[in-house]
C-alpha cells in the first residue's frame, strides 16, 4: 500500500492523516486488505451477483402522494448554524 | 480536509479507512489501470497535411421528473416556487434512522421513458450509494444507479442537414437531487460560506447518458431537443433549462477523420440554454482542434461554460477526479419489474414527436395536414404547440372552413403568433389569442372582412387584450370596406385624378390599372377590398373603352 494510495482514502474520507499517520496506515491497511483477501479465494463464477445482504426480497414502492412536510423550526432545530431560514456551513470549494 | 478523527489512534483510523471505502480492492485495481490513455494529439502533430478532425461528442442530461412528491420520501416535490426549508423531512434531511421508500410514479416515468427511447427495460434493477462529500448532499451520499440502470441501450433518432442518424443511449437511471447551495461572503471577515435550501433534496432526478454518436454541435443540440421534445411529450418533465429542472453535460474529444480510438474526452458543464450547449461544444471543438494544431496535448478535465464570455474554463482536472466508490443501496432491496407492467406502459405511450411530426406531413386524405417537414417539425417540437395547432385547424374546419386550413393555421402559428410569443418570451399555453381565436380571425381574414395588414394588425391588439378577432376588428375598425357604393366614389375619383394612367390603359398598356387600384388602396387606406376595388376599377375602365 503506498503512501499515495493511504492519503487519497484518507481524503476520500476527510479523515487527516499526518506524515508519521501515513507511515503506520500503509502497514496497518495492507494487513486488513490481506485479512479480508482471503474472499478473494471462493470461487464465485457459478453464484449469481447478490445486490443485497437479505437474499430473495424485493422492495416495496409506494403512492406518489405528498404528505406535510417538517415545519421549518423543525427542520433548523438542530442546525449548528443557521442564518435566516437556512442551514449556514463553511465554504467547500470543488 | 477535516480532520474529524485526529484524537483517535491510527490503528482505529486504519480499520475506518478501510470500512469506509469498501470497494477499495476495486478502486485500488481503477488506479492501476487508469494510467492509460489515448491521445490523437501525438499524432496530430506530426501530420505534414492539415489534420482533419472528427469532434465526437455524447451528452448526459439529467431531467427533474414531474412526480408530486420526492423520490424517496413523500415530501412535496414542488420546490421551485416554496420558501426554502419547507419541503423538508428527516428523510430527505438525510437523519440517522429513516429509510426511503420508492416513488411508483417516478419509476413508472423512468420505464415510459426507456420505452420511448427504443431502450431495454431491467427486469431485475437495484440502487447504489454514490459517495461524496460536498454540503449539497445531506447523507454524505446520493442514491442513484450503477451498474444495473433500469433501462438501457436504447437509441433517438435525429434530422440534421436532411439526413437522418440514429444516436445511442447507454442508460436512463433513477436518483435523487441535491439540496441547493448559494454561496456568500462574510462582510465582517471576507470568509465564504453557504447557505443550504434542502427543498429540492429527494426530488427525482432521471440521468441519461447519451452514446458518443454525436459528431457535431447541430447534431448535439438536435438530440436535446428530441431528447426533451420526448419527455414533454410523455409528460415527465417540464424539460426546462432555464428553471434548471432540465441539465445537460457535454463529452466533447477529436480524433482524425477515420480514426476509432477516441482522443482525450473533456467534459463541459453549467449551460442553461440550448444556445449555451451550442456554443459550448463550438467553442470546446475550436479549442481543441488550436491546441493539436500546435502539438499541444488535450488534458483530461472538465470545463465551465462562461455564459457572458463564451468561453469554457477549467474547472477541476480528472487526476483530482471524485472517486464515488459506489456500493449497493443497503436501505433499498432489488426492484423488481415485472414484465407486464412494462407491457401495460407501453400500451399507454402517447403518439411521439417523431409519429406526430409525421402525421402532420401526410396527406389530407391521409388523416394528416399536408404540411411541409419544415412546418411540421416547427409544431410538433412541444406537445402544446401541436395540441395548439390541432384545435386552431379543427376550428377553422368547423367555422369557415375553406381550402388550405392547415397551412394557413401552421403559417400564422410559426410567424406572426411565434413572435409574439418570442418577443414576450412566452411559450404556446402563455398565448392570450386561444386556437379558436386564431381561427376566427383567419375566418375574417378568409372572409375578405380584413387584408392581412389588418389582420397582423388585429392579432397583436388580440394578442394584447385577449380579446376575440371580430370585437378587436369592430373596436379598431380594421375592417375593409367591402360596400361597392363606398368604393365606386373612391374608384372614380382615382379615375378623374390619374388622366395618365387612365390615357396608358387606353393606349394597351393594361398594367395601368393595378396603379389606378392601388391609388384607391391607398386614399381607403388600405381598409378597401382589393378584389372588389380591382372588380369596379375594371368595369369603370371598361366603360371608358367603349
Ligand atoms: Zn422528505
Amino acid at each position: 500500500m503506498s503512501a499515495e494510495e493511504v492519503r487519497r482514502v484518507a481524503t476520500l474520507c476527510h479523515v487527516g492523516v499526518s506524515d508519521d499517520e501515513v507511515e503506520q496506515l500503509r502497514g496497518e491497511m495492507a494487513k486488513l486488505v490481506a485479512e479480508v483477501s482471503v474472499l478473494q479465494a471462493i470461487d464465485t463464477s457459478a453464484i449469481e451477483p447478490t445486490g443485497h445482504a437479505v437474499e430473495g426480497v424485493h422492495t416495496v414502492m409506494r403512492d406518489d402522494e405528498p404528505i406535510e412536510p417538517m415545519g421549518l423550526e423543525d427542520v433548523l432545530s438542530n442546525a449548528p448554524l443557521r442564518e435566516g431560514d437556512y442551514f449556514r456551513v463553511r465554504a467547500v470549494m470543488e | 480536509m477535516v480532520p474529524p478523527l485526529a484524537g483517535l489512534g491510527s490503528i482505529k483510523k486504519a480499520v475506518m479507512l478501510v470500512i469506509l471505502t469498501p470497494w477499495t480492492y476495486q478502486w485500488i485495481a481503477n488506479l492501476h489501470a487508469g494510467v492509460a490513455s489515448v491521445f490523437v494529439g501525438d499524432t496530430a502533430s506530426y501530420n505534414p497535411y492539415m489534420p482533419d478532425y472528427e469532434p465526437v461528442i455524447g451528452l448526459e442530461v439529467h431531467a427533474q421528473l414531474r412526480t408530486r412528491s420526492k423520490m424517496f420520501c413523500s415530501c412535496p416535490a414542488d420546490y421551485q416556487a416554496a420558501p426554502p426549508n419547507t419541503r423538508v423531512c428527516p428523510v430527505c434531511l438525510g437523519l440517522p434512522g429513516t429509510l426511503p421508500v420508492i416513488n411508483r410514479e417516478a419509476i413508472r416515468s423512468i420505464i415510459m421513458t426507456g420505452l420511448a427511447l427504443h431502450c431495454e427495460i431491467a427486469q431485475e434493477t437495484k440502487f447504489d450509494r454514490k459517495n461524496y462529500a460536498y454540503p449539497d448532499l445531506m447523507k454524505g451520499y446520493q442514491i442513484s444507479q450503477y451498474d444495473l440502470p433500469i433501462c438501457h441501450d436504447g437509441y433517438l433518432e435525429i434530422d440534421v442537414d436532411g439526413e437522418r442518424r440514429r444516436i445511442g443511449i447507454e442508460r436512463v437511471h433513477m436518483e435523487e437531487d441535491v439540496a441547493k447551495l448559494f454561496h456568500r461572503t462574510d462582510p465582517a471577515t471576507g470568509e465564504g460560506y453557504s447557505l443550504v435550501d434542502v427543498n429540492r433534496s429527494g426530488v427525482p432526478l432521471m440521468e441519461m447518458v447519451g452514446r458518443p454518436d454525436l459528431r457535431s454541435a447541430e447534431e448535439a443540440r438536435a438530440y436535446l431537443i428530441a431528447y426533451r421534445s420526448i419527455l414533454q411529450y410523455l409528460g415527465v418533465s417540464t424539460g426546462s433549462m432555464e428553471e434548471g429542472s432540465f441539465r445537460c453535460d457535454a463529452n466533447v474529444s477529436l480524433r482524425l477523420r477515420g480514426a476509432s480510438a477516441l482522443g482525450t474526452k473533456v467534459e463541459v458543464k453549467n449551460m442553461n440554454s440550448f444556445r449555451a450547449v451550442y456554443r459550448a461544444i463550438l467553442f470546446e471543438i475550436e479549442r481543441q482542434s488550436a491546441k493539436l494544431d500546435r502539438g499541444e496535448r488535450i488534458s483530461m478535465e472538465t470545463r465551465g461554460w462562461v455564459e457572458e464570455k463564451g468561453i469554457t474554463v477549467s474547472l477541476r482536472s480528472k487526476e483530482e477526479a471524485n472517486d464515488y466508490r459506489y456500493f449497493p443501496e443497503p436501505d433499498l432491496p432489488p426492484l423488481h419489474v415485472e414484465p407486464s407492467w412494462v407491457a401495460e406502459l407501453e400500451e399507454l405511450l402517447p403518439e411521439l414527436p417523431e409519429a406526430r411530426r409525421a402525421r402532420f406531413m401526410a396527406a389530407e386524405d391521409a388523416k394528416g395536414y399536408g404540411l411541409s417537414e419544415y412546418d411540421a417539425s416547427g409544431l410538433t417540437d412541444t406537445p402544446a404547440l401541436a395540441d395548439y395547432f390541432e384545435e386552431a385547424v379543427g376550428a377553422v374546419r368547423e367555422g369557415h372552413g375553406g381550402d388550405e386550413a392547415p397551412k394557413r393555421v401552421a403559417n400564422w402559428m410559426l410567424s406572426e403568433l411565434a413572435s409574439h410569443l418570442n418577443a414576450a418570451n412566452a411559450v404556446i399555453d402563455d398565448s392570450p389569442v386561444r386556437p379558436g381565436d386564431l381561427a376566427g380571425l383567419l375566418g375574417l381574414l378568409a372572409g375578405g372582412t380584413v387584408g392581412t395588414t389588418q389582420a397582423k394588425a388585429a392579432l397583436e391588439a388580440m394578442y394584447e387584450s385577449g380579446k376575440p378577432a371580430a370585437q378587436v376588428v369592430e373596436e379598431l375598425g380594421l375592417a375593409q370596406v367591402t360596400d361597392s357604393g363606398e368604393l365606386t366614389g373612391a374608384v372614380r375619383q382615382a379615375i378623374a385624378e390619374n388622366p395618365s394612367a387612365v390615357a396608358d390603359f387606353l393606349g394597351g398598356k393594361e398594367t395601368a390599372a393595378k396603379f389606378l387600384v392601388g391609388q384607391v388602396m391607398k386614399a381607403t387606406r388600405g381598409k378597401a377590398n382589393p378584389g372588389i376595388v380591382a372588380e369596379l376599377v375594371a368595369e369603370q375602365l371598361g366603360a371608358l373603352k367603349q
